[in-house]
């Protein structure tokens, strides 16, 4: 995974609540067998208009956010279908960090699996934020994951959370199912004590 | 010792090692695996050279792509017949059970673990796939997880988490006739939100609650992730033992009368608090019905369609503006003036043999509407084939509904089952999302029985005083 240091980067808006993932990427993209590629279906439905010509006032049309790596949204981001092709998608576009107030925890979590970095801040600094990125051509922030901050071109710092373990994961670029791996000893120990106590969980599934 | 909930005891049994931070290894007793969220899963294991820790923990089924027409024809879309073709190749490769399309087991994931006796009391199940809130009926710890984590669970048996919250959602006292599980849990939504249950498990107790089959409550937990929350738990009882007993993958014999010791255990101490507590009366619920695009914008079937005029929240205000025309929809118009043009009745919220057994009830003896194409899709193949026995099938066709092959089909159109834009359609399914059903496709939420009256009547119809 690519770790997530620092990222000056172009912002794009989008200014809707509850973006679901079915919106992030429709189903007929989810029948691929690969991780990538899956641009083309990024926000598929809202970049079109109903006869299928490109809808000029949908930001990823936009002139203005061509090459934008940060995308700037509002409330309970992803939620919905806990599809990763959404998280696989927006990479794919270019973004690797994604700020609102709020985000849906399947999605949230699916972020930090691909080099993600998804920051929450309050409600009213993202409106703050909107309105600076949508009056301001070139607009671009400085989100800085060690000191857990993003930084405006006027140089107003806002400050973030995370979880310490995830920001390390994700700061190092860590293989997760390498440091799980990394217990195998506790595993098997939890599997030697449960066969004991249930029994039942451990019989053959196959058929 | 501290007085725990029912969530606290899962969780506490399954923890495998927990940092000082919080952060816990968890084991995952079980995983169910289908078709389109796994490729790349194992893709990941092969790349890394990993094997799947415990084959035998795991079961695999296509669903979301199969088509709900003769299966004998196969299926027409080459890249939607490559990922069943891929998932059967990983299965044979890894040696992982799995329910192939021509199987008579086959079904939607979220139905075919229960029905196996998969689902059991007091474990922790994954899928890659939010719907898997729905095993939480028996008081599983069931949730989504996403392709990332499907490769980590094999791997390792295990997943990191942080503890999640706990929300009790209770609803007390006795449903109005004909109303149900969907509805109950449509209301809930409708009171928290869609992102009211973000960070908790949701356990839902109470009379009514207690009140419901386990089809009901796997109805409602199945719903939980429309609010928001990853898990929804219903603590097993005498039902969820009788249910249990006999399924083909459930514990027998001796080993049965140990696990329905252990299970009995598996409830919430009565002095156990929780970190939030809702409360709905169950006599309060109406019929409801979806009239935007989130399963939050939902309503009784006796109300009218909000006025985005009357709101002062900003938020939504643009939401709901956004939604209605989306939806097509006027202000203020009552729920039952609205045409429809579709019905679909299905899906892992309401595809089970009572969810039938009560749509044909109410459909004998009566015909669709003209301007209506209606269509019931059961969730098994064993569904389907208990409902044919029962003879529901023909009421069903004499009604003028098409009776289908098991699987997702129209809750999101992965495969032919596809709404056309502007279409309008009651749906028995889980989300409303613009698109959902197909591109420009309008899908009201509503129970089966509220589904079957819209066929009938051509609009939605109050179902407790329908004749």
């Amino acid at each position: 995974m690519q770790p997530f240091t620092t990222l000056t980067g172009l912002v794009a808006p989008l200014d809707r609540v509850n973006v679901d993932t079915d919106q992030v990427i429709p189903k007929q993209f989810l029948k691929t067998i690969k991780r990538t590629g899956l641009r083309e279906g990024l926000f598929f439905d809202w970049r079109k208009r109903p006869d299928g010509s490109p809808d000029p006032s949908f930001f990823l049309n936009d002139p203005r956010y061509q090459g934008a790596t940060i995308l700037l949204t509002r409330d309970n981001f992803g939620c919905g279908s806990s599809r990763e092709h959404a998280p696989w998608a927006l990479l794919d576009q270019g973004f690797r960090c994604l700020i609102a107030p709020s985000f849906a925890d399947i999605f949230y979590n699916n972020c930090f699996q691909n080099g993600i970095l998804p920051v929450v801040l309050k409600a009213e600094e993202v409106l703050v934020l909107l309105k600076e990125v949508i009056d301001t051509e070139g607009y671009r922030l400085t989100v800085d994951l060690d000191r857990q901050t993003v930084t405006t071109p006027q140089n107003v710092t806002y400050r973030f959370e995370i979880d310490p373990f995830r920001k390390d994961c994700l700061y190092r670029g860590l293989d997760a199912i390498g440091l799980t791996l990394q217990h195998e000893g506790a595993i098997t120990a939890y599997e030697a004590r449960r066969k004991v106590e249930a029994p039942w969980l451990f019989s053959d599934l196959r058929s | 010792m501290a007085a725990t909930t029912l969530f606290d005891k899962i969780w506490d049994s399954h923890v495998v090692r927990a940092e000082p931070d919080g952060t816990t290894l968890l084991y995952i007793d079980r995983q169910l695996v289908h078709e389109v969220t796994s490729p790349q899963a194992f893709e990941g294991l092969r790349l890394a050279g990993r094997k799947p820790r415990r084959p035998t923990a795991t079961l695999a089924v296509p669903d979301h792509n199969v088509p709900t027409t003769d299966r004998r024809l196969g299926i027409m879309d080459p890249v939607s017949a490559l990922q069943i073709q891929t998932l059967e190749d990983n299965c044979k490769h890894f040696d992982i059970s799995l329910f192939n399309m021509s199987d008579i087991r086959q079904g939607i994931v979220h139905v075919i673990g229960p029905e196996q006796g998969f689902t059991l009391p007091g474990t922790t199940i994954v899928c890659g796939d939010s719907h898997t809130s729905t095993h939480g009926a028996f008081g599983a710890l069931a949730f989504g997880i996403g392709t990332s984590e499907v490769e980590h669970v094999l791997a390792t048996q295990c997943l990191v988490q942080k503890r999640p919250k706990t929300m009790e959602i209770r609803v007390d006292g006795v449903l109005s006739d004909r109303c149900s599980a969907k509805d109950i849990i449509l209301a809930i939504i409708g009171k928290i939100g869609t992102a009211g249950g973000t960070g908790f498990v949701i356990e839902y107790t109470g009379d009514a609650i207690r009140s419901l089959s386990m089809e009901g409550r796997m109805t409602l937990c199945n719903m939980s992730i429309e609010g928001g929350a990853r898990a929804g738990l219903v603590a097993p009882d005498d039902k969820t033992m009788a249910y249990l007993k006999g399924r083909p993958l459930a514990p027998k014999g001796k080993q049965f009368e140990q696990a329905v010791q252990a299970w009995q255990h598996l409830k919430t101490d009565p002095d156990a608090t929780y970190d939030a507590t809702v409360v709905l009366q169950a006599d309060r619920i109406a019929p409801q019905v979806s009239w935007g695009t989130s399963p939050g914008m939902v309503i009784g079937v006796d109300e009218h369609v909000p006025d985005p005029r009357t709101m002062s929240d900003d938020k939504s205000k643009h939401a709901t503006e956004r939604a209605l025309s989306y939806m097509g929809l006027t202000p203020n118009m009552p729920i039952t003036d609205i045409m429809i043009d579709k019905v679909f009745i299905g899906s892992c919220t309401n595809s089970r043999i009572e969810d039938l057994r009560l749509a044909a009830s109410f459909a004998k003896g009566k015909k669709v509407a003209k301007t209506v194409h209606a269509m019931v899709v059961p969730g098994s193949g064993l569904v389907k084939q208990q409902a044919e026995a029962e003879g529901l099938d023909q009421v069903f066709r004499e009604a003028g509904f098409e009776w289908r092959e098991a699987g997702c089909s129209m809750c999101l159109a992965m495969n032919a089952d596809v709404l056309k834009p502007g279409e309008r359609c009651a749906s028995t399914s889980n989300r409303n999302f613009e698109g959902r059903q197909g591109a420009g496709g309008r899908t009201h939420l509503v129970s089966p029985a509220m589904a079957v009256a819209a066929a009938i009547e051509g609009h939605f119809v109050d179902i407790r005083h329908w004749q």
